[in-house]
């Protein structure tokens, strides 16, 4: 109670502090030479203000105080404690307002470290992070007000979704927002640098860090999200081309692409209007992605009860911002002429540029497939969905000559680079073709497309390791995050065309067995636990004379009312063995999935190397200083 | 005739138009191949004829119409105009049950049997698919 209103009213304290930082902006662009230190202190005020409105929701979550609709909805008395926090952003209204606490604090953070910049570019820059502020504010408080009293108090909440009760989940969406949400500075002062004609070398070093920083952050949520889709849905894959990962995926393209047009903006001036355009891109996909989530629109397995009528004022939202931002450009906007004749075709910009279209071209591909069954059910309400093998069909084959340009463009130099010593290219480029043909060669699958690919991953492998050796530190980041992409690639890889799985349905004391397992269900046992009923089956499997067992476990929680199962799975370095048990109607019969997943770890291995890519660029640049 | 950058530029142009119209005609061509039409069991009781392509059946899972064994689950969808019989083998998610709503993915075999390859999994006990929705309130 005491804790919902002093959340309440901090943050429409919250939204008043926007009208003098924007009143002080106005006036400091027009006037003086430095920054007016009254806007960074009303910045600070605004954050604290957030900050205790978000702790107070906490603290209602904490304290199971069930006046407040949100928590009523979301949590309950039993509930562990570390539940009931996470819990705070596990639904629609917190993960709102956690939004907005990491838009004040990134612009907060902005203006410390962004001191030696110049000052209406500064300014700028917070006035244009007002407007994105001013707009959530008055979403979260119109129409999804975390705070809402209800009357009479009920007794007890309706609980948590209980696959949202676990770990990885529980840190995934603070972690995918910071992602997200840091995207918003780089809209907000690609738009300023736009009106200023700033865009230049010393913007692109500075905004570089902000790009590097939500990129890292944006990776790091989508494999969370993955890991946790991987063992709590019990499907055994990591990641299913569904609408809701969709939406993350497409920011996560747009940003890696900024990223790389960055550089070339960094070291070459050129590439500006595509930076531009690259900017906006990101954070309109980061916004498309909260209101694709969010409206109900989206059919996907992922869907979350929701109410379709927020989507509305996200797309206005949404719309005024795109709006906002083309007119800039348009306006504002002076393509310089000053270097663009020195683009010469054989060299790392160009190289660069290259991989941006394929980035472009893999993103549009994940929007079509996205949006269409859309927009196909608005104009003939066909219901449609799109499925994985249409991504496949259109971005493995492309993949290919991604790889190959990954693998040679770093190699090349700037502005203008001969094919001199480039031996090492191709004789890598016929071993990593050799490896891919003996291990291809006698498996079960399209030999062509296997052989090639695996191949141009096998180069970049074998690329990056060997400038490893040879240049050491001198391009780290850009090496390890490359590499990791192809060790990325060859897991999955190699993740597909390994993995074996068995489904059955077996009762206590039952075993089935095929060509190459046996499963015995051994023992079924009952456990009760603080908010839920377990059943944890025992079951030993066979394969080659190596036993394993296995232990899944089906929850039924008390509130709400819903059935889990959680999967064992026994991780090795290699392999991941993989199992999952299913009650059908109460009946005797336990659904049994059980799955050989090899290179799952190295998966996500190569996935934090990426991000760990990104990190050593971020900390390396500021160490050089 | 033209300087280096005129050409530069043309040619920079010509590839980006070439690859933007490849790109839209793989996609477009690849979305005709690839996309599963959602049915309820009465659109397929309209259906002129049974192709062998892969959809989507959604509905409710008819109460007392679970038949289990070790290999298969059999059930009925219904959406209380027309009915059509399930047969699966394979995961079963948990919140698959009776008088539930269930989407399920697979091949007609006629008008009346439907092998499904995957029933889709749902998050929300309350949640209903859209597509289940529509089809109920249609009625």
């Amino acid at each position: 109670m005491l804790y919902s209103s002093i959340g309440y009213y901090s943050l429409i304290f919250g939204l008043i502090i926007s009208f003098p930082i924007i009143l002080l902006s106005i006036r400091n662009f027009r006037n003086e030479e430095v920054l007016d230190y009254k806007i960074i202190t009303f910045s600070f005020i605004q954050l604290f203000l957030v900050v205790i409105s978000f702790l107070g929701l906490v603290f209602s979550f904490i304290y199971s105080d069930f006046s407040n609709e949100t928590v009523f909805n979301n949590s309950h008395t039993t509930k562990p404690l570390f539940y009931k926090i996470s819990g705070t952003w596990g639904n629609h209204e917190g993960s709102l307002l956690l939004w907005l606490v990491v838009l004040t604090l990134f612009i907060f953070l902005f203006l410390i470290k962004s001191k030696d910049l110049l000052k209406k570019y500064r300014v700028l820059t917070v006035l244009f992070q007002q407007i994105i502020i001013i707009g959530f504010f008055v979403f979260l408080i119109k129409s999804s007000n975390p705070f809402n009293y209800i009357f009479p108090i009920p007794d007890e909440g309706l609980g948590l979704n209980p696959i949202l009760q676990d770990p990885a989940l529980a840190i995934h969406p603070p972690v995918l927002y910071l992602g997200y949400v840091g995207s918003s500075i780089i809209f907000s002062s690609v738009l300023a640098a736009t009106t200023l004609n700033y865009v230049s070398k010393t913007w692109a070093i500075h905004i570089k860090n902000w790009v590097l920083v939500s990129w890292v952050f944006l990776t790091l949520g989508i494999l969370l999200g993955s890991i946790w889709a991987y063992y709590e849905l019990g499907w055994g894959g990591f990641w299913f081309w569904d609408p809701v990962e969709n939406v993350s995926l497409m920011p996560w393209l747009a940003l890696t692409t900024l990223l790389h047009c960055i550089l070339v903006l960094e070291k070459r001036s050129n590439l500006s209007s595509w930076a531009i355009i690259l900017s906006i891109a990101t954070f309109t996909l980061s916004m498309c992605g909260t209101f694709l989530v969010r409206s109900g629109i989206l059919n996907s397995v992922h869907t979350f009860a929701n109410d379709p009528e927020r989507g509305l004022f996200i797309l206005t939202f949404l719309f005024v911002l795109i709006f906002l931002s083309l007119l800039i450009f348009f306006i504002f906007h002076k393509s310089d002429s000053r270097n663009s004749s020195s683009f010469f075709l054989l060299s790392k910009e160009t190289s660069i540029l290259i991989n941006n279209w394929f980035m472009m071209y893999f993103l549009s591909v994940v929007l079509i497939g996205t949006v269409y069954p859309i927009f196909l059910d608005v104009i003939s309400s066909q219901k449609i969905s799109v499925g994985p093998p249409f991504y496949h069909k259109l971005i493995i084959p492309f993949l290919i000559p991604f790889l190959i340009f990954m693998a040679i463009g770093p190699q090349l130099k700037w502005i203008k680079s001969g094919l001199e010593e480039k031996l090492h290219l191709v004789v890598l480029f016929i071993i990593s073709l050799l490896i891919s043909f003996f291990i291809v060669k006698n498996l079960n699958v399209n030999f062509l497309i296997n052989t090639i690919l695996i191949g141009s991953a096998f180069y970049l492998f074998f690329i990056t390791i060997r400038d490893f050796f040879l240049k050491g530190f001198k391009n780290i980041q850009q090496n390890i995050a490359h590499f990791g992409f192809s060790l990325l690639i060859l897991s999955i890889l190699f993740n597909n065309i390994f993995s074996s799985e068995l489904i059955t349905n077996l009762k206590v004391g039952e075993s089935f067995k095929n060509d190459r397992f046996e499963i015995i269900f051994n023992d079924l046992k009952k456990l009760e636990e603080k908010n839920y009923t377990s059943f944890k089956g025992n079951f030993s499997i066979r394969e080659n004379e190596i036993e394993d067992e296995l232990e899944p476990e089906l929850r039924i929680y008390n509130q709400p009312n819903i059935i889990t199962s959680e999967a064992d799975i026994k991780t090795t370095f290699f392999t991941d063995k993989f199992i999952t048990m299913n009650t059908v109607k109460n009946e005797e019969y336990f659904n049994i999935r059980y799955q050989v997943k090899p290179f799952m770890l190295w998966i996500w291995i190569s996935v934090l190397l990426i991000s760990l890519g990104g990190l050593i660029s971020l900390f390396k640049k500021n160490y050089e200083k | 005739m033209y300087g280096r950058k005129v050409k530069l530029r043309f040619l920079f142009i010509t590839l980006i138009l070439l690859s933007l119209i490849l790109s839209a005609y793989l996609i477009l061509k690849s979305l005709e191949e690839n996309v599963i039409y959602f049915k309820s069991p009465s659109d397929i009781q309209f259906l002129s004829e049974v192709k062998h392509k892969k959809i989507r059946v959604g509905g409710m899972v008819k109460i007392n119409s679970i038949k289990i064994s070790s290999n298969e689950v059999n059930f009925i969808i219904t959406d209380f105009k027309n009915e059509i019989n399930v047969s699966y083998s394979g995961l079963i998610p948990n919140l698959f049950s009776e008088g539930k709503g269930v989407v399920a993915e697979g091949y007609l075999k006629d008008k009346i049997f439907f092998e499904a390859t995957k029933i889709l999994a749902k998050h929300d006990e309350n949640y209903m698919p859209p597509e289940v929705k529509a089809a109920l309130e249609e009625k």
